[in-house]
């Protein structure tokens, strides 16, 4: 089952590294990671969406609480939470067909932030399911590329 | 008042109470090993760094404080690895010191520059790169504070060359700051009255202690617990010593090589009782078998110890000497003795034993000869294989820190240098490395330490021509084909010795095994002991690697 992790981690340099290695060196398969800085510049959030049963999961969790840098560790998959993938995707867009494309791209409410001659760049973010089912409905145009921030999540209301 | 990088490390380690520092000097430490060419620091230097990180390692291991090694960049730091993985997986409070080149050319594969901080990562508790000389006191303090707290372990200090030479007059506060990294101490209550309440209630229980009794000082709380409710004990390996083998509660160690005893008891109770131990492979063999029938309690001080080879029913997570202090408050005397007769009959039945009959020196008679000649009373150091199970099995050990072995890593050429850190954390114990033919030659070259630095350390090689244990495994399961195995070249180690400004002697005969093992304690220096042992001993009982851990071969009848 998947499972998405927060970690408040100390932003220094190395931390990145020490998690990533330590994923790999246990064994653990991750689906994305993302690091980003927080509202405190001397934290960072990372968000980690991890594949496993009940006691990979444990393990993961404790593994990561065992790094020093790691500050808090959180499986928010079982809490009320918001998640976000934000992706960039260049399409072909054939002549003709740059109607089409608009109005898959408006359903999913995403932007177009690039128009070339032959292609344009659409900004789309949502749940991951959301970003797949909009990528799978213009794979049909030619996907020239794709970039994705992967999973980043936060838990609703306060506490 | 303004100070070098390299006097400031300097002052902050004796600060830090360190006496001794194990290393070996190079380009980028130059400043450093200025600095301490007239400082009260101790310096013992060994011809190899993986020697003087081993020494750090003892030293450790004997004394419960810190071990403190320095080396040079590149290759010294990566010669010292192997130390740092072998404290690493015996959980040994260290902090090493590398020498890195100049801040400036760190990435530009610098002569002798080697990413330390990225080698290590996996093998240490933590790493630091120091970046600005301010913030070296704390770092220092730090590495101290994460290597003896909580479940220890190696820290890194990565030190570039231009660190140690700037100067500072104002460095930053000392103070640790570390928000994510609070060991938990005191067991949860309720964990607690949980266990001892299964504790009062089992028929069969037995406690299986590990390195972390040794570790946190709880080998009293251990005897306690197993007298005042009556349990046997079996230990691992790392736990020799956490309970006095000459206690009639006592069945010895369990797993691949442990007693018949303890691994039938294992299998048989009905509630284990984990102490500081971590349900290593080599100790529950088939993990689907071990202890079928068990409950099992798991107290340790690293929650990720818990649930992860084994499903622990109640976990304590904290430090064994506070939590066994209040679980002997709550568990009461049962006799059990339906449980101990069965016990004693596979004491009677299944004791540890070897033929002795014959002319030949058998090693396991060395060992006992060993014991006696030393009362009990020596830090043993082994290295690893056959030397390492024989001394575990046939000297009784009742005091923690006397039994240093490498485990998990199970690093041959361990026990010599870390004899020598046991050496000077105990000046005035009788130290004993007892090692195999195949292992002493990993780290020969610290015969020149101990003559250099006058220490008494004996070296009982139970010298048997092979790589004995790996031969062992060839005659069971490889239908003896012994690929790689026969050592025969061996130096003469008594000239050896002879060589470096030791002494040494030769034992080809079992008449001769104890006097030499008198002469040799009555030395006040270093001294070889070359025992030519029978050749193609086994170490028995054993358990094939995946079986479960009552099917053993060897040492039945």
């Amino acid at each position: 089952m998947k499972h998405t992790i927060t970690a408040i981690v100390e932003n220094k340099v190395g931390v990145l590294v020490r998690i990533a290695g330590l994923f790999s060196s246990r064994g653990f398969n991750i689906d994305s990671l993302n690091v980003g800085t927080t509202e405190n510049p001397e934290l960072s959030r990372l968000t980690l969406v991890v594949k496993g049963d009940a006691a990979v999961l444990e393990q993961v969790r404790k593994q990561l609480g065992k790094v020093i840098d790691v500050i808090k560790v959180t499986d928010i998959t079982d809490k009320p939470y918001v998640e976000r993938d934000l992706m960039l995707v260049k399409i072909n867009v054939p002549p003709g067909k740059r109607g089409e494309v608009l109005e898959v791209v408006n359903i999913f409410r995403g932007k177009i932030v690039d128009v070339g001659p032959k292609d344009m760049i659409v900004e789309l973010s949502g749940t991951e399911d959301k970003v797949e089912a909009m990528l799978e409905l213009l794979r049909p145009y030619g996907i020239k590329e794709t970039a994705r921030t992967g999973q980043i999540a936060m838990i609703r209301g306060t506490k | 008042m303004t100070k070098t990088g390299a006097q400031t490390l300097i002052d902050t380690l004796l600060n830090e109470g360190v006496e001794y520092v194990f290393g070996l000097p190079g380009g980028v430490v130059l400043p450093l090993f200025d600095a301490l060419y007239s400082s009260p620091l101790k310096f013992i230097l060994t011809r190899h760094e993986q020697a003087a990180g081993h020494a750090a390692d003892g030293f450790a291991r004997a004394t419960g404080k810190v071990g403190v090694c320095l080396v040079t960049s590149g290759p010294g730091a990566t010669n010292l690895t192997t130390a740092i993985a072998t404290a690493y997986m015996d959980s040994v409070p260290m902090v090493a010191i590398t020498g890195q080149v100049k801040t400036n050319l760190i990435g530009s594969d610098a002569f002798q520059e080697a990413d330390v901080m990225g080698i290590t990562r996996p093998i240490t508790k933590h790493s630091y790169l120091v970046k600005d000389l301010n913030d070296l006191p704390r770092i220092i303090n730090e590495a101290f504070y994460i290597a003896s707290t909580g479940r220890c372990g190696p820290v890194v200090i990565d030190l570039p060359v231009d660190i140690t030479m700037n100067t500072t007059n104002s460095p930053r506060p000392e103070e640790i700051d570390l928000p994510g990294y609070k060991p938990r101490f005191h067991g949860n209550p309720r964990q607690i009255k949980l266990a001892s309440e299964a504790i009062n209630n089992s028929q069969r229980p037995v406690l299986y202690a590990g390195g972390g009794i040794i570790l946190s000082g709880s080998s009293e709380e251990l005897r306690q617990l197993a007298e005042k409710a009556n349990i046997p004990v079996t230990t691992t390996l790392m736990g020799l010593g956490g309970f006095p083998e000459t206690s009639p509660l006592s069945l010895g160690m369990l797993g691949m090589h442990g007693t018949c005893y303890a691994n039938h008891s294992v299998q048989d109770s009905d509630l284990l009782i984990a102490v500081g131990s971590r349900f290593d492979d080599r100790v529950t063999g088939k993990i689907d078998e071990f202890a079928p029938h068990a409950k099992i309690i798991h107290i340790d001080i690293d929650p990720a110890s818990i649930s992860k080879n084994v499903k622990v029913d109640i976990p304590v997570v904290g430090d064994a000497k506070s939590i066994l202090t209040e679980l002997i408050k709550d568990v009461r005397f049962e006799e059990r003795k339906e449980w101990f007769d069965k016990i004693d009959g596979w004491k009677k039945n299944y004791p540890l034993s070897y033929d002795n009959s014959g002319k030949d020196v058998k090693p396991q008679y060395v060992i006992e000869q060993i014991y006696e000649a030393t009362k009990g009373d020596a830090i043993i150091t082994t290295e690893v294989g056959q030397n390492q199970m024989w001394a575990a099995h046939y000297y009784k050990f009742t005091k923690p820190r006397t039994f240093i072995s490498s485990g998990g890593l199970g690093t041959m050429g361990y026990g010599f240098p870390a004899a020598i850190g046991a050496q000077l954390g105990c000046p005035g114990k009788t130290v004993i490395d007892i090692a195999g033919d195949g292992s002493i030659q990993m780290n020969i070259q610290e015969l020149a330490t101990v003559v250099h630095h006058k220490l008494p350390v004996k070296i009982a090689i139970l010298n048997n021509g092979y790589l004995g244990m790996v031969r062992q495994w060839q005659e069971l399961f490889y239908n003896k084909r012994y690929s790689q195995t026969k050592l025969s070249n061996n130096p003469d180690f008594v000239k050896l010795a002879e060589a470096y400004g030791a002494k040494g002697f030769m034992v080809d005969n079992k008449k001769d095994v104890r006097p030499t093992i008198d002469e040799a304690l009555s030395i006040k220096g270093p001294v070889v002991m070359d025992f030519r042992v029978a050749q193609e001993e086994n170490v028995f009982p054993m358990v094939p690697a995946g079986q479960a851990i009552n099917r053993m071969i060897g040492g039945m009848a």
